[in-house]
């Protein structure tokens, strides 16, 4: 078409040319039903079904009952706490693991790109292969962790055995599992902090300890927002390391929210299973959602 | 001086992650070509006795050729909800960029509830079961749809602020409708993205095992990250075939991110930031 044939097919238009319109509102119905189907309605839902004894075969409203009974069943409560226990020492330790290895990964070495990619991968291998393989690596008799602590003279723990342990155990896996998206992540702060920085701050004499407590930290706040707010997120929902690992034993010592949850669901407890998914809802709103709103508030 | 601790540092660096990141993977692979025997004893030697192929065979072979069905029931559903996702979420990135109307707090409050909110378990089993669908292979790709749209979102959104304006009205000039001007415009412009977005979720959804674990009980509709959880307790005596399975599905992904590492990498960096 000619851009005479163009203005003139434009002229013949008698209203003037709506985009709003090219922007169909309808473009939002299909990935609105699904979501709104299969997501929300069963959110919305579960508000009420947290409030009932529900099991296979009946249903009775019975009010804060189930909620009630996870803040009084310590089998139930410990769940609840092992989940802040979990989210915090995973993200604390993504955070700082992954802020070593993005310093080491953005300076000079030799092989970066390899090293980089290797650090990453664990993030796209499956949990539960992940699981299984450290639970035999964690054998406290044969395992081969605790066989090369044993060659440095160190008395290996029992890493997944010993109730008091089990859960650090597994936040240490999930740690070396996701460390690699952490490291990422910081890796693109830490490039995006201009040279100048530093070398004004070298020639003002600051020690490489000085450079990094004040300016890598704080002008790579954001990204180290980001990982936080992620790994917390991730940390508190999570339920495949800890089912693979542990099953949340030994006894329920190493349980978290999601795995009573399911652990709940088996047992027919439909409601009470329920009430363990809104409470989860709400520690991760608590948690969460604070350090979102400060985040967005350093961006602007 | 200076190379010599570039160096001195570049050696420590690779060694720790030999022995951090490396040796599992070694040990992983190393235990799945062992004898049975040999596998028990769980330590990191190399074989004396290799046997791949018949580790192999045996995992395969394992329950009726369980390993084959999952593969093709996990395909199904990662195939089918990848494509629903980016198909839609590219729609809904497209009018999110290019309208501004009051609707888009809220769509943007709703995306960001999908990315947080754990998903209502019990409540969505009930829901399944009360449209009758409960136990199905595509039951299962709505659910990864509705789970995962909202990655799908945010990536195309803020890359349909890279394509300018002029772009559309040339388009509508020329006498593109709506559909003409996301289909035939757009969609190609979009390749990069759409690359990143087929290759981070189908990682994700390929590896999921809690939704497939609550909404696909029973064998028939087994997936290949819930084989690995049932030979977990079946093989508890034979290390090196629950190792070979391990083996088995990390593979893939590890295939994949040869290829696709660019993509990868700047998927998972880039929408976790925007998040």
């Amino acid at each position: 078409m000619t851009l005479f044939g163009r203005r003139t097919a434009l002229a013949n238009q008698s209203r003037p040319l709506n985009l709003q319109s090219y922007y169909p509102l309808w473009f939002y119905v299909p990935a609105g039903v699904i979501y709104g189907l299969m997501f929300l309605l069963p959110t919305f839902a579960s508000l009420y079904f947290s409030l009932t004894r529900w099991t296979l075969f009946n249903q009775e409203f019975i009010g804060f009952e189930n909620f009630v009974e996870f803040f009084n069943e310590p089998f139930l409560l410990k769940g609840l706490v092992n989940t802040f226990i979990f989210g915090f020492s995973t993200s604390a330790g993504k955070v700082i693991v992954g802020m070593g290895l993005a310093v080491l990964l953005t300076s000079n070495i030799y092989m970066r790109g390899l090293l980089r990619s290797v650090v990453f991968f664990p993030v796209l291998v499956s949990t539960i292969g992940i699981g299984i393989t450290f639970n035999v690596l964690m054998d406290p008799q044969d395992g081969v962790i605790n066989a090369a602590l044993a060659i440095v003279g160190i008395d290996g723990p029992h890493w997944l055995t010993s109730p008091k342990m089990a859960i650090y155990s597994v936040a240490l896996v999930e740690i070396w599992r996701g460390v690699g998206l952490a490291t990422l992540i910081l890796i693109a702060g830490l490039m995006a902090i201009p040279d100048d920085f530093y070398e004004a701050a070298r020639l003002d004499g600051a020690s490489a300890w000085h450079q990094f407590w004040r300016i890598t930290v704080p002008l790579s706040r954001p990204a180290i927002a980001t990982v936080l707010t992620l790994s917390l997120i991730d940390g508190l929902r999570t339920f495949d390391l800890v089912w693979a690992m542990t099953r949340g034993g030994p006894g329920f010592s190493s349980d978290v929210l999601a795995s009573v949850i399911y652990k709940q669901y088996q047992a027919g407890f439909y409601g009470l299973s329920t009430a363990g998914n809104v409470i989860l809802f709400m520690v991760i709103a608590l948690v969460a959602l604070p350090i979102v709103a400060f985040l967005n508030r350093e961006e602007r | 001086m200076f190379s010599t601790r570039r160096l001195i540092i570049s050696v420590v660096a690779f060694a720790g992650a030999l022995v951090f990141f490396v040796v599992p993977f070694i040990f992983i692979a190393l235990t799945a070509v062992k004898t049975k025997q040999e596998a028990s004893l769980l330590q990191l030697t190399w074989p004396t006795e290799t046997q791949l192929w018949q580790n192999l065979v045996a995992v395969i072979e394992a329950r009726d050729f369980m390993m084959i069905q999952a593969f093709i029931n996990s395909a199904i559903i990662t195939v089918g909800s990848v494509t629903l996702i980016v198909l839609f979420s590219a729609m809904v990135g497209f009018v999110l960029n290019r309208r501004k109307t009051s609707w888009n707090k809220m769509i943007m409050f709703l995306v960001l509830s999908g990315l947080m909110i754990p998903p209502a378990i019990v409540p969505t089993i009930w829901l399944l079961q009360q449209l009758g669908i409960f136990r199905t292979l595509h039951s299962m790709v709505l659910v990864e749809v509705a789970y995962n749209i909202s990655f799908g979102i945010l990536l195309y959104r803020a890359f349909f602020s890279t394509i300018p304006r002029e772009l559309d009205e040339a388009a509508i000039m020329d006498g593109a409708g709506p559909v003409t001007l996301f289909f035939k415009v757009m969609l190609p412009l979009l390749k990069p993205v759409t690359v990143t977005n087929i290759v981070v979720l189908s990682v994700i959804i390929f590896n999921d095992f809690v939704h497939p674990l609550y909404y696909l009980p029973g064998d028939d509709n087994v997936t290949i990250q819930l084989t690995l959880y049932n030979f977990q307790s079946m093989f508890n005596t034979s290390y090196n075939l629950l190792f070979m399975n391990v083996l088995v599905i990390t593979v893939p992904m590890l295939i994949v991110f040869l290829i696709f590492n660019r993509q990868i990498v700047s998927g998972m960096t880039s929408g976790a930031l925007k998040g």
